[in-house]
């Protein structure tokens, strides 16, 4: 392999890695203030694809992106409140079985309205533009994912580090229980981070879908439960974390494919997913934490 | 001393006979009816799955999600070692079956007839020994694991199950993205007294019978009280690790026996159909059925296949009402029916069918007493 | 002197910066009651955890019935914090888990009850039993030890019996009001046969009526089941009535040791009760 594909394909994971770090944010959110693995996270992102395919079918690009965007953040707050919340005191599997009844029933609404078969992804012109550095070409969207993946963790983390809500949010998933105490309105913060989840995981299925062209009902399944191994990864709850993971398992999974191994690139991700577990569960950046007896 | 038969015991045994005539009614009218046969077969099967599901999640109070993997094993398995010989080039017609395979499979064709009548059942032990064997290995390293790391994790492992069996490195033995078919059907059982379409009940019957002796026995009660308060149990002398893994072994053991029935209910099977959909699928059953409740996984297999495959069909169909069509009705609908209804128990009905109760025939009458005004 | 049970040598339990428990040393003779007390946050429950096998010390021993059952050498790192003066170049470490540790003879209750609390009285008690059960997975399931199943529930039918809660054995444990569920917790780990008992305020959350019921039942089921106790309590009449001898705790370090009668009258517990005055 000469170098020159080595660093197309390289490009290409670090790209591939920039969605998916998007997508495991809203992962590490969620499970930093709830306890919870929100297994309808990557259908929601999967929804996103159906969304930009059909307002981009009647609006500009620029109008389809917002509109997408909007609903996207819009479904991801109703589902917590019409799925999440009402379980919120009940036991643990409870919530999670509801996160898999949410996944279920995305998949299935899809399938129905949508069918199974492959709908393309429209093209967004400026966003397939080829770029040549010397051998290397890549269009625009495979260098604007990192770029753009990096500037919005940099805009989330002065969000949470900087403002009143943002303190709230750290608060909440420090100890929910004596946030609660401390007025701290929880329906909001929660909310709120809904809100940035499912926006981030649109972000996400915009560039991830334009790389790839077609969304079925299930395109969300496999980057979810891969997004999710990406934020345990870099230490569940922890942001940079996230992002870290994303972008490794982006950049190991395209070499893996490169190397002739594609079937073994799922296999991988889970495999790394059970070692990390085994030898630091709260990966690389988590905090240790003791249990009370 | 002889001992009395109680009521329930012989409503029980009524209930069973009826059940035994029916299956035989049926078996007598197998070509018209398909449709009921075909439910009752896949709802056996799912009860069992279901039910070992339900001695981890429900009765050990370890979420796991790794059954569609488990069961793979035990299709994979049973089917490599029934496909008949003849057929074997057939099957395998891409890329050539393993010579080890071929051989093995020669040899098994030569024994003599009353062996070979035992064969698929010895496939099956086979192939849920192999899945109880990666499981003790794999529970060694992931039940450590807390409550959704353990699902997450499990739920990776089938995973992993599943691309290891559709990778072209194991082509030769698993048929990679082909998969497998021209498995045959269930095979009779006591030298067909028993016919091949009771099969699965029988051995649905007898694994769920062991399932809920286990239950009941010293150390099903020891699973109960790792599902109530692990830390309690351990202190209570409880060893964690020796429960846990003794729960997910079991658990594998019986999944992979009705994965290997699958393999034999759908005659054809690739690494697709054990994807997360399966064990999703499988999780509703016993959430619809209530998460502690034997009765209620097996109920609930059988109602929910019968709604997913027969009574809800009309919601696939296109109908006309006077003349109107009526919107909605279309391929999928079924399904969107389907997640509602599961959401709706997720979330208002939380304790499914049977909560953490099983039925008993004293229940069902004072029910019916209750109704009475 | 009468033979010490327990045993700890300089047993340290560290958390990152705090030093929960100090450099503990404690000899629980057989037979008698022993109490540990101190200010909320001293580190008795942690004392108990670390004995029981909930968490591994960062330093020191646990010494039950002349068995090693922890042991933990310390890290040059850890030596600076904590005050003790371990000197024994043992590179050894013994870990039993808090299941191994209930099997020789030693079992706990929890100061915020832990019982199965979906599962009946009964149920409760006889799980407890399970500890010691000879028959394997398949001799039980297949019913293969009728007889040891018979007299694990005839024995928890006793105990329940002996504790006054056999009229509410099919009763769920949630259901039994608070001083029953105290006594269900005791009677639970009294059926996994212990010679050590281990109580983690028992009396919390009591009426003094209660508490004085409590005392008289901790001295009967001592001497009905050949026990050794130790307690951690707050109420000190329950302590002070019933106790041999007390061991109290600070911030970690034990500050007295001596008979309730030598404790109620020590400096140092009476300002680590009440504050120093400063006047």
């Amino acid at each position: 392999m000469s170098m020159t594909t080595i660093l197309q394909h390289c490009l290409t994971g670090i790209s591939l890695g920039g969605a998916y770090a998007l997508i495991a944010i809203g992962y590490t959110l969620v499970y930093g203030i709830l306890r919870l693995i929100n297994f309808a996270h990557g259908d929601i992102f999967m929804m996103a694809g159906y969304f930009m395919i059909f307002s981009l079918a009647s609006f500009p690009w620029p109008a389809a992106i917002l509109i997408t965007l909007v609903v996207t953040t819009v479904m991801g707050i109703a589902i917590e409140r019409i799925a999440y919340k009402p379980l919120r005191e009940a036991p643990r599997m409870s919530i999670m079985i509801s996160a898999i009844g949410v996944s279920y029933l995305l998949q299935n609404l899809s399938t129905y309205l949508f069918t199974a078969i492959p709908r393309g992804y429209p093209e967004i012109p400026f966003l397939k533009r080829i770029f040549r550095v010397g051998d290397l070409s890549a269009s625009f969207v495979t260098v604007l994912t990192p770029l753009l993946t990096i500037v919005l963790v940099v805009i989330l983390m002065t969000l949470i580090g900087r403002t009143k809500t943002g303190m709230a949010m750290r608060a909440v998933s420090k100890d929910f229980e004596t946030a609660k105490l401390m007025g701290i309105n929880i329906n909001a913060i929660v909310s709120v981070t809904f809100a940035i989840g499912s926006f981030l995981a649109a972000v996400g299925s915009i560039l991830y879908f334009t790389d790839r062209m077609s969304v079925t009902p299930f395109s969300g399944t496999l980057p979810g439960l891969k997004c999710f191994v990406a934020a345990v990864f870099g230490g569940i709850g922890n942001i940079p974390g996230a992002v870290v993971g994303g972008f490794f398992i982006g950049i190991v999974e395209t070499l893996l494919v490169a190397l002739g191994y594609s079937t073994f690139s799922d296999a991988f991700t889970f495999l790394l997913l059970i070692v990390m577990l085994l030898v630091k569960p709260t990966g690389l950046f988590g905090e240790k934490s003791v249990e009370k007896v | 001393m002889k001992k009395k038969i109680s009521k329930p015991t012989i409503y029980s045994l009524g209930a069973l006979a009826l059940f035994v005539a029916f299956l035989y009614w049926l078996d007598a009218n197998r070509l018209t009816q398909g449709m009921v046969i075909s439910v009752l077969q896949k709802g056996a099967i799912l009860a069992l799955v279901a039910t070992s599901m339900n001695l981890l999640n429900g009765f050990t109070g370890l979420f796991s999600l790794g059954q569609a993997g488990f069961m793979s094993i035990g299709a994979y398995t049973t089917a490599i070692l029934i496909i008949p010989v003849k057929n074997l080039d057939g099957v395998y017609y891409m890329n050539g079956v393993h010579p080890a395979i071929k051989a093995l499979r020669v040899v098994m064709a030569q024994a003599p007839p009353f062996m070979q009548t035992i064969f698929p059942f010895v496939a099956l032990l086979l192939g849920a020994t192999i899945a109880a064997l990666v499981a003790l290995v794999v529970g060694l390293a992931v039940l450590r694991l807390k409550s959704d790391y353990l699902a997450i994790a499990t739920l990776g492992l089938s995973e992993i199950v599943r691309s290891i069996f559709s990778s072209p490195q194991f082509d030769q033995i698993t048929n990679g993205s082909y998969g497998l078919n021209k498995i045959p059907n269930f095979p009779p059982m006591f030298f067909g007294l028993i016919p091949s379409l009771i099969t699965p009940f029988i051995i649905t019957g007898v694994c769920v019978a062991f399932i809920v002796l286990l239950i009941n026995s010293s150390y099903g009660r020891a699973f109960k009280a790792i599902r109530e308060d692990e830390i309690a149990a351990e202190a209570m002398g409880i060893s964690l690790y020796k429960h846990k893994e003794m729960s997910f072994v079991i658990s594998s053991f019986f999944s992979a026996i009705a994965g290997g029935m699958l393999a034999m209910y759908m005659r054809s099977i690739e690494a697709k159909t054990f994807s997360i959909t399966l064990t999703y699928d499988i999780l509703l059953i016993v959430v619809i059925g209530g998460i502690g409740s034997v009765t209620g996984s097996v109920v609930s297999a059988f109602l929910v296949t019968a709604a997913k495959e027969w009574w809800l069909r009309f919601f696939d169909q296109p109908l006309s009402l006077f003349g109107f069509e009526v919107p909605l009705f279309r391929t999928g609908f079924r399904m969107v029916i389907f997640s509602i209804l599961l959401m709706i128990v997720v979330l208002i009905y939380r304790k499914g069918l049977f909560g953490t109760n099983e039925f008993s025939w004293t229940w069902l009458t004072s029910k019916k007493a209750r109704r009475k005004p | 002197m009468r033979e010490a049970l327990l045993l700890t040598e300089h047993l340290t339990m560290q958390f990152g910066g705090v030093v929960a428990v100090d450099d503990l040393n404690i000899k629980i003779p057989t037979g008698e009651i022993t109490a540990l007390i101190g200010p909320n946050g001293a580190g008795k429950t942690t004392a108990f955890n670390v004995i029981t096998g909930g968490y591994q010390p960062t330093c020191g021993r646990v010494i039950f019935d002349g068995q090693i059952i922890a042991e933990n050498h310390p890290r040059s790192k850890m030596k600076k914090i904590y005050s003790g003066t371990y000197t024994e170049p043992s590179t050894q470490t013994v870990v039993h888990t808090p299941d191994q540790i209930t099997r020789l003879g030693m079992a706990r209750t929890f100061q915020n009850i832990r019982l199965f609390k979906d599962l009946s009285v009964f149920e409760n008690v006889l799980i407890a039993k399970h500890c010691h059960i000879k028959a394997s997975l398949f001799g039980s399931t297949f019913r293969l030890n009728r007889a040891e199943e018979r007299a694990m529930r005839a024995e928890s039918e006793a105990l329940l019996d002996r504790v006054g809660l056999l009229s509410s054995a099919n009763e769920k444990s949630s259901s039994l009001p608070y001083g029953k569920q105290r006594r269900l917790e005791i009677a639970r780990a009294l059926a996994t046969g212990p010679r050590l008992l281990l109580l983690d305020e028992p009396a919390a959350g009591m009426n003094p009526k209660e508490t004085d019921e409590l005392s008289a039942f901790i001295v009967e089921i001592k001497e009905a089941f050949g026990l050794t106790i130790f307690l951690i309590e707050h109420h000190m009449n329950l302590v002070m009535d019933i106790s041999d001898s007390i061991y109290v705790l600070d911030y970690g370090k034990t500050i007295a040791y001596g008979t309730p009668a030598e404790i109620q009258n020590n400096e140092r517990v009476i300002q680590a009760y009440l504050g120093v005055d400063e006047s």
